[in-house]
């Protein structure tokens, strides 16, 4: 048994279905190991206007703790990771600059 | 090969190593009989065990060994609970913690008991006042804390967390594995647990100290070695060469753990200057003395450690990829910093300065070809 910090365990009960909103941009990291999303994002971060929401989807539990620490290195916001009824997330960062 | 992976374990103490080939062949009867070998293999054993207390600030007979660290600490963890069953079932411990004391903290939840984690602040430290409260809760049985985080270097607040456990009037479990042999042990611990081989002495000894007056009942079976706290035979001779290795470690600790920390500070402070996009990890000064953890952004751990083993430099990582359960450490998510691209680094006793200044030397091109093989710039 590995005892882990229950954030990116899916909740136990079944949770009201989450309505993720909509994103300038989505990168569909699913199935990608870490580093690869980040490296996805930090390539297309340019892409989108200042100010707007980039979703990253991704399933490796390594990006739910790294694109927010990505995002307050880099000095952009990590607006919040919504859990995907599939698995993983799409988690959502909004380009500050 | 330089060897950059002491908290992983430190390499055995010339004093260790000497006192061990005597012990072996003068200690190794049973320390329980009466004859005269067996009576030195118990003298030997209580000397070492008075030396280790009075380093560790323990009396004799609040000290046991054990096989390991890890069972000291899941003696330490379990016993506390099964000492205060009656008082509660609620385990507070912080999100940090060595594995050995979640996966102890994880055989109460099975067994019906529950478990509360306080979480850290991004350097790593324990949020104090969070524990605080945890612990002033009603039916909590028993409350852990590390010393230093084997991680990433943090000190915690363990005399502050111990005092508001001494207010809650609950015992407090403090996992001193990593910072035993370096630093005191903070005051106010009801359970104390470390590893001889982190401090230099052999594997295979473990210290579990319980604070006389501690509610503490094992949970193993009964036996009538060690105090009746830790079943099975004394491995006389390890102990010995433990206790030497604790001697020798405390009265070079002023000027070693000095001249450690000097490298580290250079290493905190050269990896960002030399390598772009790295988040140099834990309190820069609430730290131990020998220990340091970076990540580098666009790394994969696993590569990284690979080339530094290629160029002659033993480190580990927090990163997923080198974990066998594919999960980032637990360490780092819980202090939110980047996972990826992890390095830890930590400094054994009497490493020279040149292994350092050449880990720096090697490090920016390792981790430019890194990143070029995953296609960033």
């Amino acid at each position: 048994m590995i005892w882990r910090k229950k954030s990116p365990e899916p909740p136990a009960e079944a949770p009201a279905p989450v309505v993720v909103p909509p994103a300038a941009l989505t990168i569909d990291a699913l199935g990608r190991k870490c580093p690869i999303p980040i490296i996805m994002l930090a390539e297309r971060v340019g892409e989108v206007p200042v100010g707007a929401v980039i979703s990253v989807l991704a399933d490796d539990p390594a990006a739910f703790t790294d694109i927010p620490a990505w995002c307050r290195l880099k000095s952009h916001q990590h607006v919040e990771s919504y859990e995907l009824p599939q698995g993983g997330w799409a988690i959502h960062v909004r380009r500050q600059y | 090969m330089a060897y950059l992976d002491a908290a992983s374990t430190e390499p055995l103490h010339p004093a260790a190593r000497e006192a061990l080939l005597a012990a072996l062949d003068v200690g190794w009867a049973d320390p329980a009989r009466l004859y005269g070998s067996a009576r030195r293999a118990r003298l030997l054993l209580d000397q070492a065990r008075a030396e280790i207390a009075e380093v560790l600030g323990a009396r004799p007979d609040e000290l046991s060994f054990t096989t390991s660290g890890t069972q000291a600490v899941h003696l330490g963890v379990l016993g506390a609970l099964q000492g205060r069953r009656r008082a509660g079932r609620h385990l507070v411990v912080s999100a940090v913690e060595h594995s050995s004391v979640l996966h102890a903290a994880g055989v109460h939840e099975g067994a019906g008991g529950s478990v509360q984690t306080v979480g850290v602040a991004l350097s790593g430290r324990v949020d104090l006042p969070a524990f605080a409260g945890a612990v002033a809760a009603e039916g909590v049985a028993a409350a852990a804390l590390q010393t230093a985080n084997h991680e990433v270097g943090t000190l915690q607040p363990v005399a502050e967390a111990a005092e508001a456990c001494r207010a809650a009037g609950v015992p407090l479990v403090v996992d001193a594995a990593q910072s035993a042999g370096r630093l005191p042990i903070p005051p106010g611990w009801s359970v104390l647990a470390a590893s001889a081989h982190k401090w230099g002495g052999p594997a295979g000894v473990g210290v579990l100290a319980v604070r006389k007056g501690t509610r503490w009942r094992s949970p193993y079976p009964e036996d009538e070695r060690e105090l009746r706290r830790v079943p099975g035979y004394e491995n006389v001779p390890a102990v010995v060469a433990a206790a030497a290795a604790l001697r020798a470690r405390a009265a070079e600790s002023a000027a070693e753990n000095a001249r450690l920390s000097a490298l580290v500070d250079r290493i905190r402070a050269e990896v960002p200057r030399r390598v772009p996009d790295v988040e140099v990890i834990g309190d820069p000064v609430d730290r131990l003395p020998h220990l340091v953890t970076f990540s580098c952004l666009y790394v994969d751990g696993e590569a990284l450690l690979t080339e530094l083993d290629k160029a002659g430099f033993a480190v580990s990582s927090g990163s997923s990829c080198t974990a066998s359960t594919l999960r980032p450490s637990h360490v780092l998510e819980a202090m939110g910093v980047l996972t990826h691209g992890n390095v830890r680094v930590s400094l054994p006793r009497g490493i020279p300065e040149d292994d350092v200044d050449r880990f720096l030397t090697v490090l920016p091109d390792i981790v430019r070809r890194v990143r070029q093989r995953l296609g960033v710039q």
